[in-house]
């Protein structure tokens, strides 16, 4: 199948910030690998399974018990941003979009 | 006089019981040697001398108390920095990471430090294991001990070369598609790959889960089981770790390889290997035949499509797995005027050009519409891999073939072309797709001095065969050469 993509699209969905210059380098050589990497394409797999994932186990269960979890001080002083017990970011939603 | 850091691990635990010296000269002589070639190296990232310090005389004063149970008591080993550390910097030499002081220690790192090894620091990587020359790390290059023109390997080149250097007794790193082996092939190192789930990967940062593995890399093949056997287990931590009992994994070491049948892969071992590593190859499995081994050689049809399959599946789960670097929890951060912003910007100043190549091509390949034609069909080559694997295993007890197709390459040569990169790998990538072991040991060197590796590859849990093939295997090559620059005089001047 032809290797077809939009860049920027791609980079939007990864939450990658990239320059024009940056996307046009990446496209050029993401282009060349799916190229190599669409050979997969070339393999008869009607009727095949996938593997997902090297172990047959379907559920790991544990006993529900409670145990000792991380430090939440210790986890907060590596926070780029913290207040009280919470993370802190930038605001999630637009001015005026809490009450549309 | 031997210096401290040339010896082995067994000779090392032997020398400490007889107390012919203590861990803290031990450690010393680690210490020394890295002081001596890091300026030349760059195979740490950090050197924990007091949390060490503090390790070696822990273990001295066990040592005392007549502790003779843990064979890894006193022993300094390095660590990967994907492998993370409390209250130590842990960077996976990424700038997402930089300043990062992990608030628990991953499980292979506590079983560790519960066997009495004493970590002397952190190894260089190529950025979150994405890379295969050790040269992808944000804070520079790491370069080989036999010859500093030359790349290591990667990812975990910088633990290959610490233990090549004799900056640490033993390391650790981490496999996803030959990470541990390829470097180990380069440095003229023992790494192992085991089976997928026998060592746990809680605390090891995601690149790819279905296919990463820890695993050991040691100066002899019984260094390597000593520490492999150190971590190795269930962890209730870790839901994709093996649940059974861990097989035996040092047991057989002397068993030697007469009457066991051995396969030779054919499309592992022609076309696109180097015909001095070839011609090492075929010399070790001659040895093998000789010792008693019946040689056959064996196809595995579908490796030709293992690299292909793995560049879909490794950059898919990857990218699931590094959205989890996003400026909240830990990290840089960049800002930005809402959250989404600030993300975008973090992640774009945060990643380097492979990690942000791997996530874009991932992305792609699971994105709608495309994700049966890529993810999908990688999958099911995936299987029939699998079944190539099974299929010959019915009549050889295992396989082997070269690890890597080339010798240590020069620094710079593959930096701009990703799928010379990516062919590194060719040999060590269908381990890591069917999850079986898989390891690499020192045969030889080519005529420019740089060490040859050679692959024993075994089915699932079949460490102790392994093993047993991979003792025999240095036995017979008595490769008994070190690096060039494994010597504290010559550095010096």
């Amino acid at each position: 199948m032809p290797v077809d993509f939009d860049i920027a699209r791609v980079a939007q969905l990864a939450r990658i910030a990239l320059t024009d210059e940056e996307l046009a380098a990446y496209s050029e050589q993401l282009e060349q690998i799916l190229e190599h990497a669409a050979r997969v394409q070339a393999l008869p797999t009607e009727g095949v399974e996938p593997t997902s994932h090297p172990l047959t186990m379907v559920n790991a269960f544990r006993p529900d018990e409670t145990s000792a979890c991380l430090d939440r001080d210790e986890v907060l002083t590596q926070a780029p941003d913290a207040a009280d017990a919470y993370f802190r970011v930038p605001r999630i939603l637009d001015e005026g979009s809490a009450n549309s | 006089m031997t210096d401290l850091a040339d010896l082995t691990i067994l000779e090392a635990g032997g020398g400490l019981r007889a107390g012919d010296f203590s861990a803290v000269d031990l450690l010393a002589a680690n210490l020394r040697r890295a002081a001596v070639t890091e300026a030349h190296l760059h195979a740490f990232l950090v050197i924990d001398r007091d949390g060490a310090t503090r390790a070696a005389e822990e273990a001295d004063a066990a040592l005392a108390a007549g502790d003779e149970d843990r064979p890894l008591l006193g022993i300094p080993v390095a660590l990967k920095d994907n492998m993370v550390t409390r209250g130590v910097e842990t960077t996976a030499s990424s700038q997402i990471l930089a300043g990062w002081k992990p608030p628990y220690d991953g499980t292979a790192v506590a079983r560790l430090r519960e066997a009495g090894a004493v970590i002397v620091g952190k190894t260089n990587l190529d950025e979150f294991a994405m890379g295969s020359s050790t040269e992808n790390s944000a804070y520079g290059p790491t370069r080989n001990p036999w010859d500093t023109d030359t790349v290591p390997g990667g990812s975990s080149g910088g633990s290959a070369a610490a233990v090549a250097a004799g900056s640490a007794m033993g390391g650790f790193g981490s496999d996803t598609g030959g990470s541990i082996r390829q470097p180990a092939s380069l440095t003229g190192t023992v790494g192992v790959k085991p089976t997928y789930g026998l060592v746990s990967r809680y605390g090891l940062i995601a690149f790819a889960s279905s296919l990463d593995q820890i695993g050991p890399i040691g100066r002899t093949v019984a260094d390597a089981a000593t520490l492999l056997e150190a971590v190795a287990g269930w962890d209730p931590l870790d839901a994709t770790s093996y649940p059974g009992e861990v097989p035996a994994i040092s047991g057989s070491l002397d068993a030697g390889v007469d009457g066991l049948r051995i396969g030779i892969v054919t499309e592992l071992s022609s076309e696109g290997i180097d015909p001095q590593v070839l011609g090492a190859t075929t010399a070790v499995v001659d040895r093998l035949s000789d010792a008693g081994a019946e040689v056959t050689e064996v196809s595995l049809p579908s490796t030709e499509y293992a690299l292909s399959a793995y560049y879909l599946i490794a950059p898919a789960e990857c990218s699931a797995n590094l959205a989890r670097f996003d400026g909240v929890r830990y990290g840089l951060r960049v800002d930005g005027d809402n959250v989404e912003e600030m993300m975008a910007k973090t992640r774009g100043a945060g990643f380097g050009p492979e990690v942000i190549r791997r996530i874009l091509l991932g992305t792609y390949a699971l994105s709608a519409g495309y994700y049966d034609a890529f993810y999908g069909q990688a999958q099911r080559v995936r299987t029939l891999v699998r079944q190539d694997f099974a299929t010959a295993y019915e009549n050889v007890d295992l396989l082997v073939s070269p690890t890597s197709p080339t010798t240590a390459f020069p620094v710079g040569a593959r930096t701009t072309d990703p799928i010379a990169m990516y062919y590194s790998d060719v040999c060590t990538i269908p381990s890591n797709l069917s999850g079986d072991p898989a390891m690499s040991i020192p045969v030889g060197l080519d005529d420019a001095g740089l060490p040859i590796g050679f692959q024993v590859m075994a089915p699932a849990l079949g460490e102790e065969l392994m093993f047993r093939v991979a003792a025999e295997v240095e036995r017979g090559a008595g490769f008994t050469d070190r690096a060039s620059l494994a010597t504290s005089e010559v550095v010096d001047a």
